[in-house]
This record gives structure tokens, sequence and C-alpha cells, in this order.
């Protein structure tokens, strides 16, 4: 959704998110929904400055939102409180699951399938009674048994099986109440620490927003993902909205605030380990995946929309492979490297430090700073033959070999650290022309406004020319590995005097084009598995729709009386929609659930849909639309007129997730993997597949460790950006958060006899850092099962470089993550505090 | 969504120069001289991001003050001076005998931020003060200190009772908000004010915005925030002691010292009558016993 369409909201819950801190322009449209009557709700561990706008703060342990969620799922389902033309049609609530399936509840905090050798699920147990159902997201193989084709074929002989009475023990709806029923408000008060009475205070808020004539919408960031549990806390988000009904509709949906820049850009185009562009799913060693064929095969969802996928792939071999790719070698699929397992920042840190990794690029990464467990990674660094750093600044990670920590602790002198160090300058936004893709996919060009001072260059110029560089030194290799690089298009046209790359003749290939003659396609739906398209990224398809017109540049608002999804502006993925879903804004009948909130509607004499945005829809497929089962339909085909929810295999809002998720079909409260308490829901103390790398030098907390009794957690400041580096080495905004800090609790500042601004040190077995105590009653102990637990925060992105500096907060972090993301928790881990420094020659130790 | 009409004129991604009265399209004002033009600064709709203290920094090219962690919240630029023109004020209200809010009143509450900055009095005693006609009223109706007239007198710094005016340390001179003078010229609204993300500082026609300010204390009452209550607009709190009325007025929650605003400023000059009245009256008492005493010490 867009930002601007939280404006149309009656309800909004922050949680996992600092946004008025951290998102400030798109908080403007949080308060113009308020400024309409909207209640505003925090839920937080700090009070921050979002809460200090909000009408309710309901504080909150760190990492137990799942607990608090959880919560509201069962007040929902428990009060019938869930808005039923929507769940019912749209989600798969009386969908039946497998017989084999138990619930956590039943077996000691485990789902059913658990495999204690592998310390992995088997989703067998998870499925929709007697099918097997690919993910929807971009890993649609699914990891079971039988071959992936036999299973899942059968989606296409006849609707999944339901109970639309809701009575069958095993439909959704059911499994849901079993599983959320231990999630009372005095539970949710035990575990969380929030009082219960805020809690259903909250709960009520956000139900009262729902129904036809209201919706609510859920913000949250990286308060969410950096947690062992963090796709499972979105998840439960995702639920209570399919419940409410406030998927695809005006002011309804989870908006998630992405990082800066460009974050999401950097998700679509992927520089994550698993994705291809578009989210295709990356070739993997281990996986039926020899050849395109094979790939294809395991890959292509029988249903909804992701049956095109062997259309995106082929196209985007052809973008990236040009003539080299020919229908007998797979269009070049053999050219793409294979994943062997999880490389994802925290293991490939791991295995720099064991030697395995010889060469780092870092173009707009600080990992001194912004890697969990930083002194680790500093020692790592020191393990590299090389490492090129592009930025417009020294940064930490440039400097560690003579600044960094063990450096300083005497752990290391530079003289012994053997890696070469290339720092290279890079250009700022201004000074180079790109896009940033924002949160709600919208992609905005901007232009370059001036060249860069000295010898810096873009990040597009810097790959471009290392690219072509390589190019030439493999021209004459015979070596089947040095294929890739030999076989790759590379042939940007070069400008000026620099020789910077066209930065529109890459998006022009990404949007994609016909091939060979190379007339710009319009729209995705043009793309082709024969090899006559080429497209660098199917869903980008229409930011540049001819040669000499870029979506992205454009400007052009709705006027003061237009419908407000401002069309003209930029181009938001895929097809300029504004609102995924939106077939959902209307009723089964096709008729706005609500003249005051329509969005998509069926206009019958047309015989098409039609609307104030692009409809995520079949435009033709009238509601009434039902698959004839009798000839197998295939794609879109086998989805009804009342399917939504196109990319998913049923068409359905998936409250219960039967594959696609490693760690469980249905969000269960674990602690973090270091937590001061024991689970108070179940046996089980954290997520059973969360990916922890205990080892000698990065050690974990056991739960209620006595040494280490405090939750930490830390965050960012609206002062700084990024990792601090673009902000500390200004003095305007140095000054304005000068130096690092935590926050304590006065509670905690008592005990320990800790005045403001004292010097204090927090610990944790991966290292001690010091830093000033910032005394304040935004930060609060809560009571957990009786036992008080304090609570501290800390700033991550100080560092010593640039004018506003500090200890780094990483130092204290641990190398554990999200099963399914490899996303570290550094928003809730245990530590220690005493007042005084360290023993630093600096502070005369 | 708050889109004005004019903006679709200037929907190409290559504008053909400078938008003229681009403040029409930001603030929904067009600048000319001969109107009074200020601030309202709406504490309730600040999340106290800062954005105005660097986007006044950034425009009048201001440099940082070395002040460092001050321990006082998230404020760690103390004060309005000769550098900082805008400042951004946080007060702490979490907790009442030790038990945190949970349920606040709407916008913002318990952790007040307030956006500070030169008030330009109507009836301004900076501009009174000031012996060398360095500071002048513009023909926006604002006030502003021209460096090159300043002798660096300093008769301004006491004068002004907010604190606002300051001498630099490197030129000697008085330096504060000139409420953006060039860009006013150049038909743009103040920098502060465009940067801010919630439109809690809002630039326009005084007349207008206290207008403006009125309905929102009405519509904020409505909403259960009965605190709130304007400061500096005519006949408020804050417009006392003949200055007048404040061209940047403020909305607050709180009593005004909560924010470092004096509760009933007053201009020096009507000091001066008082004292001068005093001193006199000082003196032809000292008088009056001189010649008392010497008469006694005559008759001895």
């Amino acid at each position: 959704m867009p930002q601007w369409d939280l404006a149309n909201a009656d309800c909004i819950l922050v949680m996992g998110s600092n946004m008025a801190e951290n998102h400030p322009i798109a908080f403007r449209f949080a308060l113009q929904a308020k400024q309409k009557g909207a209640t505003l709700i925090h839920a937080d561990p700090r009070f921050t400055r979002t809460s200090a706008l909000a009408d309710i703060h309901a504080p909150i342990r760190a990492g137990t939102d799942i607990a608090f969620l959880g919560g509201i799922i069962r007040h929902i389902l428990e009060n019938d409180l869930w808005f039923k033309d929507y769940a019912l049609n749209y989600t798969n609530l009386a969908t039946i699951i497998e017989d084999a399936f138990e619930d956590p509840s039943q077996n000691d905090g485990k789902f059913s399938g658990w495999d204690e050798a592998k310390k992995s699920y088997s989703y067998e147990s998870w499925q929709y009674k007697g099918e097997f159902v690919p993910s929807s997201l971009a890993e649609h193989f699914v990891n079971t048994t039988e071959s992936f084709s036999d299973q899942t074929k059968r989606l296409q002989q006849g609707p999944t099986p339901k109970d639309e009475t809701l009575q069958h023990p095993n439909c959704v709806y059911q499994i849901l109440k079993r599983h959320f029923a231990p999630y009372t408000p005095e539970m949710v008060e035990r575990v969380t620490g929030c009082p219960k009475e805020t809690f259903v205070k909250v709960a009520d808020a956000l139900a009262r927003a729902s129904g036809r004539e209201k919706t609510g919408t859920i913000c949250y960031a990286v308060g969410w993902t950096h947690h062992s549990t963090g796709v499972q806390m979105i998840r439960a988000a995702a639920i209570i909205q399919l419940l409410l009904g406030n998927v695809g509709r005006p002011g309804g949906g989870i908006l998630a605030l992405r990082g800066h820049s460009s974050i999401q850009g950097s998700t679509d185009i992927p520089t994550l380990y698993n994705l291809l562009p578009g989210y295709l799913p990356q070739p993997h060693g281990l996986k039926p995946h020899h050849s395109l064929q094979d790939y294809i095969d395991h890959e292509t969802t029988p249903t909804g929309w992701w049956h095109n996928f062997p259309k995106y792939i082929v196209s985007l071999l052809r973008a990236w492979y040009g003539e080299a790719g020919m229908k007998e070698n797979g269009w070049g699929f053999e050219w793409l490297p294979k994943i062997m397992g999880d490389h994802s920042q925290n293991p490939m840190t791991l295995a720099i430090e064991d030697g395995l990794i010889k060469g780092l690029f870092l173009l707009g990464q600080n990992p001194a700073v912004g890697g969990s467990n930083a002194a680790l990674v500093q020692k790592a660094l020191g393990k590299l033959d090389w490492m090129v750093v592009t930025d417009f600044t020294e940064t930490e990670t440039a400097s560690f070999w003579y600044k960094g920590k063990p450096v300083q602790a005497g752990e290391l002198a530079p003289k012994d650290i053997k890696t070469e160090v290339f720092l290279l300058p890079t250009s700022l936004a201004g000074e180079k022309a790109g896009t940033f893709t924002n949160t709600h996919r919208l992609i905005q060009w901007h232009d370059k406004v001036v060249d860069g001072p000295g010898d810096g260059r873009s990040d597009l110029w810097f790959v471009y020319h290392l690219g072509r560089r390589l190019k030439e030194l493999y021209r004459s290799s015979a070596d089947p590995r040095d294929l890739p690089i030999r076989y790759l298009t590379w042939d940007y046209p070069v400008e000026g005097e620099r020789e910077e790359p066209d930065a529109e003749a890459v998006l022009r290939e990404i949007n994609g084009y016909t091939w060979p003659d190379r007339q710009q396609i319009a729209d995705f739906k043009d793309l082709k598995d024969d090899g006559t398209t080429a497209c660098g990224c199917w869903i980008y398809t229409g930011v540049f729709p001819k040669n000499d017109h870029n979506q992205a540049r454009s400007r052009k608002p709705d006027g003061p009386d237009g419908p407000g999804t401002h069309l003209g502006w930029g181009f938001a993925w895929p097809s300029n929609r504004r609102t995924l879903v939106n077939r959902a804004s209307a009723d089964p009948a096709g008729k706005p659930w609500s003249e005051r909130k329509k969005l998509a509607w069926w206009d019958a004499e047309k015989g098409e849909w039609d609307g104030y945005d692009q409809v995520d829809f079949s435009t033709e497929k009238a509601p009434d639309y039902t698959p004839d089962w009798s000839k197998e339909p295939a794609g879109m085909d086998a989805l009804s007129g009342t399917d939504p929810f196109i990319m998913i295999s049923d068409g359905r809002g998936a409250l219960f997730v039967p594959s696609g998720l490693k760690d469980g079909p249905l969000p269960t409260h674990y602690e973090p993997v270091e937590s001061p308490v024991r689970n108070p829901l179940y046996g089980q103390q954290h997520n059973p597949t969360a990916k922890i790398w205990d080892r000698p030098d990065n050690p974990v907390h056991v739960p209620e460790d006595p040494r280490y009794p405090h939750v930490l957690t830390t965050y960012r400041l609206t002062e700084h950006h990024s990792g601090g580096t673009p902000t500390r080495s200004v003095a305007s905004t140095a000054e304005l958060q000068p130096e690092g800090f935590s926050e304590i609790a006065p509670e905690l500042a008592k005990e320990l006899g800790i005045e403001n601004l004292d010097w204090v040190v927090l610990s944790t077995p991966r290292g001690e850092v010091e830093t000033r105590a910032l005394v304040t009653e935004r930060l609060q102990p809560f009571r957990i099962d009786g036992r008080l637990v304090h609570q501290i925060g800390m700033p991550w992105h100080f560092g010593w470089n640039g004018y506003a500096t500090g200890d780094i907060a990483n130092v204290l972090t641990a190398i554990v993550g999200d099963p399914n993301t490899g996303m570290h928790e550094n928003k809730a881990l245990t530590c220690n505090l005493r007042k005084g420094r360290l023993d630093r020659p600096q502070n005369g130790g | 969504m708050g889109v004005p009409a004019r903006a679709l004129d200037y929907a190409e991604p290559i504008l053909p120069g400078l938008i003229p009265d681009e403040a029409e399209l930001t603030a929904g004002v067009r600048i000319e001289p001969g109107k009074s033009y200020g601030f309202f600064t709406d504490t309730t709709l600040c999340i106290g991001c800062k954005a105005c203290e660097v986007a006044c920094k950034e425009w009048n090219a201001l440099p940082a003050d070395e002040v460092g962690l001050t321990g006082d919240s998230y404020d760690n630029t103390g004060r309005l001076s000769a550098n900082t023109w805008r400042h951004v004020a946080f007060v702490e209200k979490i907790a009442t005998d030790g038990k945190r809010a949970a349920e606040m009143a709407p916008f913002q509450s318990n952790w007040l931020m307030m956006s500070d900055v030169c008030k330009h009095c109507h009836n301004a005693p900076c501009l009174e003060a000031c012996p060398t006609g360095a500071l002048f009223r513009t023909e926006f109706d604002t006030v502003v200190v021209q460096q090159d007239i300043c002798n660096g007198c300093g008769y301004c710094v006491p004068a002004c009772p907010f604190g606002v005016v300051d001498l630099n340390e490197v030129d000697g001179k008085a330096h504060k908000c000139t409420l953006c003078y060039d860009r006013l010229k150049g038909g743009l609204e103040p920098a502060c004010a465009k940067s801010c993300p919630t439109d809690s500082i809002q630039f326009g026609e005084v007349p207008v915005l206290v207008e403006k300010a009125r309905a929102r204390v009405e519509d904020l009452h409505g909403k259960g925030a009965t605190d709130a209550y304007l400061y500096g607009a005519p006949g408020e709190p804050g417009a006392t002691g003949d200055l007048g009325h404040l061209n940047a007025f403020f909305l607050l929650t709180d009593r005004p010292e909560v924010y470092g605003l004096p509760t009933a400023p007053t201009r020096a000059s009507n000091r001066v009558a008082p004292a001068l009245g005093a001193g006199l009256a000082t003196m032809a008492g000292l008088t009056l016993a001189a010649i008392a005493l010497f008469a006694a010490d005559r008759r001895r």
C-alpha cells in the first residue's frame, strides 16, 4: 500500500517500528489519518517519538510480539469480531488441513513433522487435505518426499477441500482457535509485561476498524524482522489483517516500512544470495535444478499467477546471456551460479573468519558497525587477502586495520594484518542518476545534478567497468567456468570523459524488450518463454514502456479532486499497481464494500474490472467465474472470480501457510534465543529452527543466565542515517546526537547507583562496550512471571569515525538468526550492566 | 490528498527553471511585500526530528555549535544561538508518581517536543534597542539583522525577552533567524517550514495562520486534547507586555515555561519608564536626604 494511503485508515498500529523516528515522511500520513479521527497505537518496548504522538502506548518486553499479536487474534476469534464476508470468501479460513497436523500445544511447543536429527520440519502434515501447495514465496519447491509435479498437480483437479460451516475440526478456523486459545489477556500480560487492560484496549481499537466501512493498517519495520521469529511476527499481523478484512482495501494492509535507501529495490533486483531478480529462486545445487527444464518443472506452480514463471526466467536469461543463450543450452541456465546452503551475511562472516572466503567487495555497507558480533567481524576482516570498500568517506570497516577494536585492545597489530584494503571514493545520490524503490514498491528516478568531487565514481560505474575489465581478462579463456563472464551481455553505452554508463540503458533492460529487435515491452503479460523477449526483472516491466519513456521520471500527481492513487507519479511494480490484491476492495459480487473505501469494482456492462487503481486481477474475469475442473485448469484459469490473492496457488489469503515457512504454518511465541525468562507458553524455549552459530567466538547465553540478567535492544536515532556514516561525518547532523549512549530506566539506574551521563559498561560474552548512561523513564522494567526484568536500549550506529562517535553496540550482539531469512536478532538479547569504564589505555587503564 | 491544483502545472520531470511563487505550491501562500508573514508552530504535530534545525543550518550556511551530549533527553542543541536559529526542545513527562502513561491525549503528549525560533514580534524590542539601525523590519513584517551595519554593541541581546538574539564569537555581531528573508524575496517559504515532515511548522500570512491556529485549538479540544492553547497569537498568553503579538506563535499543551518560554514576556522599553521613574524617585529622595543632611550639618 502507498504510504499516503495511510491517511485513509481508521486505526493504525505501529509495532516493530519507531515510525516517527525512522520514517518521518511516511509518518506524516499517519498523522493525517489521526486528524481525521483514526486511533494511533504504538506497541513497543520503549516510549519513543512515535509513542509521544500515539493515543495508546502498549509497552512490551522486546521479542514478545507474537504473544501480543496472538492475543489479538484470540480476542478477535473468541469475541467473533472478524469480518465474515471477507474472511470466508477471500482467505483459507474454511480449508481443511491434513489429519496428521498437530499443534505446538499438543506437542510441547513444536508442530508435527519435527525431525530432531535434522533440526527441521518436513511439511507433509501441514498441507491441505490430499493436496500439496507450493509456497507463494520465491522458493516454490516443496521440500517433501514425493515428487513436486505429482503432488502439486492435484491442485488442478478440483477446489481445495473446505468446510464452509467451519465445523470440521481440522479446518483452518478451528485450528486457529485451538492454536491461539492459550494467548489470553492474562497470558499476554505474563509474557509481554503489557498490562492486560492496555492490551484489550489495543485489540478492541483494531477490531473496531474492520468491516465494510472501516479499515486499519499495521506498520512494521526492522523491529520485527530483527528477531529469530521475525517472519512469524509479520505472519501474525497478516492473520489479524485477513481476519479483519484489511488487505487490498484503502487504508488497510500491512505497511512494511523498508530501509534506507532503496532496500526494497535491493530485494527486487536482489542483493540477496537466494533470489534472482523479480523473486525468482536462485538455482540450488542440492535441489533438482540440474537443467533449465528440471528447474522449471520444480519451481512452476500449477495454479495461480506464478504459473507464468518460465516466461520470466527465460526472459531473464536472454537479457543476461543474449545470443549465447539458445533453447539447446537452456538459454544459458547452466551459467547461473548455484547456491549450496545459507550464504547470507552471518554465515559469510564466519566463513571469512574460518578462512574460506579470501576477498570482499563492500558497496554501501559498513559491517564493522552494522554486523552482529562486530568484534568478530573486525577480526575476520583481518583474515582476508583483499577487501574493496567503496564509500564517500572512510568507514569503520575501511579503517578496521588501524582503528578497530581488536587493534585498540592490543589483540592485533596493524603490521600483522595482511588484508590489502582498497578504499575507493563513490558518488552520493545527487552525483549520479538512478532510481530509488521505496516501501510501497514505487520506483522514482533521480537525475544527476553535479559531478562528484575528485575521483568519486558511481556504484554503477564501478561495477560496469569492473565487469568490462573481467570480460577483457577472460576474453580468450577456454575454461568452462569462465563462460558465465565471457557470455554475459555487458553493452551499456557510456558517456562523458568519465565513461559513466547510461543508467537509463540499464533500466531499459530491467524493463525488458523484444529480442532481437529491442522494442521496449509495456507489460509483463507480453513476456515469452521462447527467447523472443529479454527482461532483467519481470515485475519492473512497464517502468520503461517505450524507448523514450521513463515512467519512473514521471511526476504527475492527481489534482485536488483526483482519486488520490496518483498513477502518474513514478511507477509502482507490478503494472503500476498502488495497492496489491485490490480485487478484495470489492465484495464477492464485485461491488465495493463501501463507497467511502472503493478502489476496484466489476463493471458488468463493459464486462471488465475498473477502478481508481490498476486492478490486481484478470481484467475480464467475472466475479461469478468458477474453474471448469473437468479440464484440469492451470494458472489463472484455476482461480475463481472470488480468489483475489493471485500470487498464491489457491488464490486465498493464507491464514494458515502449508509451505514456504521453515518454522511452522502458524506464528507461535518462542522466547528470543537469549532471554531472561523461561517461555511461559510452551516447553520449547526458543524457535526450534532458529539459526544459532554457537561456537567459541560466538557464545550464546542460556535462558535465565544470572550473569546477563537484563534485556538489551538496539536501534537507530532519527538524527543518524544508515550506519551513521552519512551523518556522523557531517557537522550539522553530528551535533544533534554527538555521542553514543545507552538508555536506562531510573529503576535500574537507582539499583546500580548510576546517574545521568555516568559512564557505564555493557557486556556479553561476545564483548564489552563503554558508553554514557541516559537515564530516562522512556525505558521501563517489566514484571514477568512475578520477576522484575530490566531493559536497556542502545543505538547501534556509532563508531570511531566522524564527528559523532561512540562504542559499537554490535560488539555485544550474537550471530543468530531467523530460520527463513537468516536475519539477526539484534532487537532482543541479554546483557550485563555496571557503572564505570573499561580498562583502556586512553582511560588511563 | 493535499495536492494543490498548481502542482499539475509542474508535472514535467525537467522544469524550465525556478517555479515562480513556489510557496504557493509548498505552503499554499503567495509571498507579497506589504503583508505580514510568520510561523505557526503546532507542537502537537512535532515528532522532534530536527529536520528544521538541519534545513536552517544548510540554507543559512550556519556552522555547528560544539555542544556535546547534554543528557537532557534528546536535546543536544541546548538553546537558540547565533549559529542555531531553530532549536527543538525535548521535555519528558512520561510518568506521574512512577506510573508510566499508557493512554494519552491525542497527538503529542508525555514527551513534549517544540521547535523554537525567533518570534518576529509585532513590537520588536531588539529592533527598538538597536542604535545603528542594523535591525530593521522588512517588507514582509519580519525582523532582520544586517551584519554589515551591526556594530556589535549587544543592546539587542538583553532586550529580547525570549533570549533569541545572540552575538557571534567570530564576527562579534548579532545573529538570529531572518525568517529566510532571501527565500521570501524569491517566493520560497522558509527552509524549516518546507522541511517539516508533519507540518508542525506552518508558514503563511499571520492573520490566516491565526485563524487556522484557532480552529486547530478548537478541533483539539473536541478530540480530547483539552490542554491545547495558543502562545503569542493576538490576545493570547505570550502576546503580553506591549509586544503586540508574535508573528511566530505556537500551539502548546503545557505551561510556557515547561518549553522554556517566558510566561509573560514584556517589551524592554516597558520596563524603562518604571525603571526611569524609580531611578528619578531614588535620585530625588537621595537629593532630599542630602539636602536635609547638609541642612542639619549647617545647623550644628
